[in-house]
């Protein structure tokens, strides 16, 4: 059994805030706006909700579960390793999912629901007809999924197309298809619109274009497809 | 098999589908239209319902604090209706799911791991209507007689018991249910989870209580804290009545004594 290469640093106080033992510790990403700016499509209260408790407590247990997984390691128990794996993924994915979210969108009066041009928009006409076309599509994935889960408009790398897909739960795109980039991402958990639209998923996804970020989508798409 | 059909206590007095058919008995259309007695939506049915939305065993202000009427209006009112609806909409295309009892629909409809369009609907359906009457004004406290001792038997304590049902339901991923039930083969009560809509009876297990974990039953009341949700559940909502109830029934079908084995 190969010994792991990281060292172990007893009581190193000197040591960073973000790395104990060698292993890397997961933070909060900062909001690109304030928590009210996008009203009035996501109140204020479901952002301050979504990022400060929701994200942190997946940051908080992805993290737990890491630290956990570093100590099977070390012990080589293959047990726990496998044990830790749903909450890697569910703590983990929830916060993959969360950082690219919060990218996705930005305020109506920056930039956010203006639709996309160059490549991106040509892209979308062409694969789906028009940006109504692609709207309708994402909304009736989301509105279809039961429980909690996300759609994406993913890019295929490999393949050059884009493709909606949805993932349960936390759920990163990858797991379905390792070619698959996630463009950007509609939390479609109730938590994402909960207090704001109660049941109604529709309207919360008919309202969300507003705020969609187009700028930074294109720019992603840009980088997988120069 | 002899009839595994499990109904949940019956509460208020109105049509309902559900104790009036027997298996086998599949009769042509018999729509059933069902006054809504709590309508407060402003959306007129045309629906010819099949199911009815049955009222929960108290009004809907009845749990506050601890289960605001705001939520039950909301759960209530909007997503277990919903569900209702729904199913009676996907009912009126399929013939060959007519004059099931609810409980055999949701099996039915599972079609052993591979369920139908229809069963999501039906699996809830029977969630919410379980859950309803899992709950009471004044709950919370402890089981007595029967139910105690079951408890005390298979989980080694009451404490011991409510610890795993709090941690399954903290532990849960995604939308679902907690649940107690008494497994048939096993003869013992068990903690399980569930996703989204499966209901344990898909298992040939006997739901004895039931928790619904989906954000939308707590959000409104908790925010995230589903910690305290859980807590409020067990102290001051869950309905052991309900559960003796249901263990009676339960004991028809599961031989929970030991075995009398004759002696030669």
């Amino acid at each position: 059994m190969a010994l792991r290469s990281v060292s172990r640093k007893s009581l190193s106080l000197g040591q960073a805030v973000g790395h104990v033992r060698g292993l890397q510790s997961f933070s909060l990403p900062e909001l690109p706006y304030d928590y009210g700016a996008l009203e009035p499509v996501i109140s204020g209260e479901i952002m301050k909700l979504h990022h400060q408790k929701h994200h942190q407590t997946y940051i908080t247990n992805y993290n737990k579960a890491l630290e956990q997984l570093d100590q099977a390691l070390a012990k080589a128990d293959s047990s726990s390793i496998v044990q830790l794996q749903s909450a890697i993924k569910f703590n983990g994915g929830g916060h993959i999912n969360h950082s690219i979210f919060w990218k996705n969108l930005a305020p109506i009066r920056g930039g956010g629901g203006e639709p996309p041009k160059a490549s991106l928009g040509w892209a979308i006409d062409t694969q789906f007809g028009s940006l109504e076309a692609l709207i309708q599509r994402v909304n009736a994935e989301g509105a279809a999924l039961q429980g909690s889960g996300w759609v994406w408009l993913a890019l295929d790398k490999e393949l050059k197309k884009l493709s909606v897909q949805t993932t349960a739960n936390q759920d990163p795109l990858v797991t379905k298809g390792s070619a698959l980039v996630p463009l950007f991402g509609i939390d479609v958990w109730e938590h994402a619109y909960y207090l704001q639209y109660k049941n109604v998923k529709a309207d919360y996804l008919k309202n969300i274009w507003k705020v969609i970020n187009w700028k930074y989508v294109s720019e992603v798409y840009e980088k997988e497809n120069p | 098999m002899g009839s595994s059909c499990y109904s949940p206590s019956p509460s208020s007095s109105h049509l309902l589908v559900t104790d009036f058919f027997s298996r086998g008995f599949k009769s042509s259309k018999l729509p059933f239209l069902q006054k809504r007695r709590f309508d407060r939506s402003q959306r007129a049915s045309k629906i010819c319902g099949y199911y009815g939305l049955r009222t929960p065993p108290y009004k809907l202000d009845a749990l506050e604090p601890y289960m605001s009427l705001k939520t039950l209006e909301m759960h209530w009112g909007g997503h277990h209706r919903n569900y209702v609806e729904v199913l009676n909409k996907q009912l009126e295309k399929n013939d060959i799911l007519y004059g099931f009892t609810m409980d055999e629909l949701v099996k039915v409809t599972y079609n052993n791991g591979n369920p139908l369009p229809e069963f999501n609907n039906a699996a809830q359906v029977w969630n919410h209507d379980f859950f309803w009457e899992s709950m009471q004004p004044g709950g919370g406290d402890m089981p007595k007689l029967g139910v105690l001792q079951q408890i005390e038997k298979d989980f080694g304590s009451f404490t011991n018991f409510r610890e795993k049902f709090v941690e399954a339901a903290l532990t849960l991923f995604g939308s679902g249910w907690v649940w107690l039930v008494l497994k048939k083969e096993e003869r013992r009560l068990a903690v399980i989870k569930t996703s989204n809509g499966i209901c344990p009876l898909v298992w040939d297990d006997i739901p004895i209580i039931s928790l619904d974990m989906w954000e939308h039953a707590y959000y409104l009341d908790y925010k995230n804290d589903k910690g305290k949700y859980v807590n409020v559940f067990m102290n001051h909502l869950v309905s052991w009545n309900a559960a003796m109830a249901r263990m009676a029934r339960a004991e028809a079908f599961v031989n929970l004594g030991e075995p009398k084995i004759p002696i030669a």
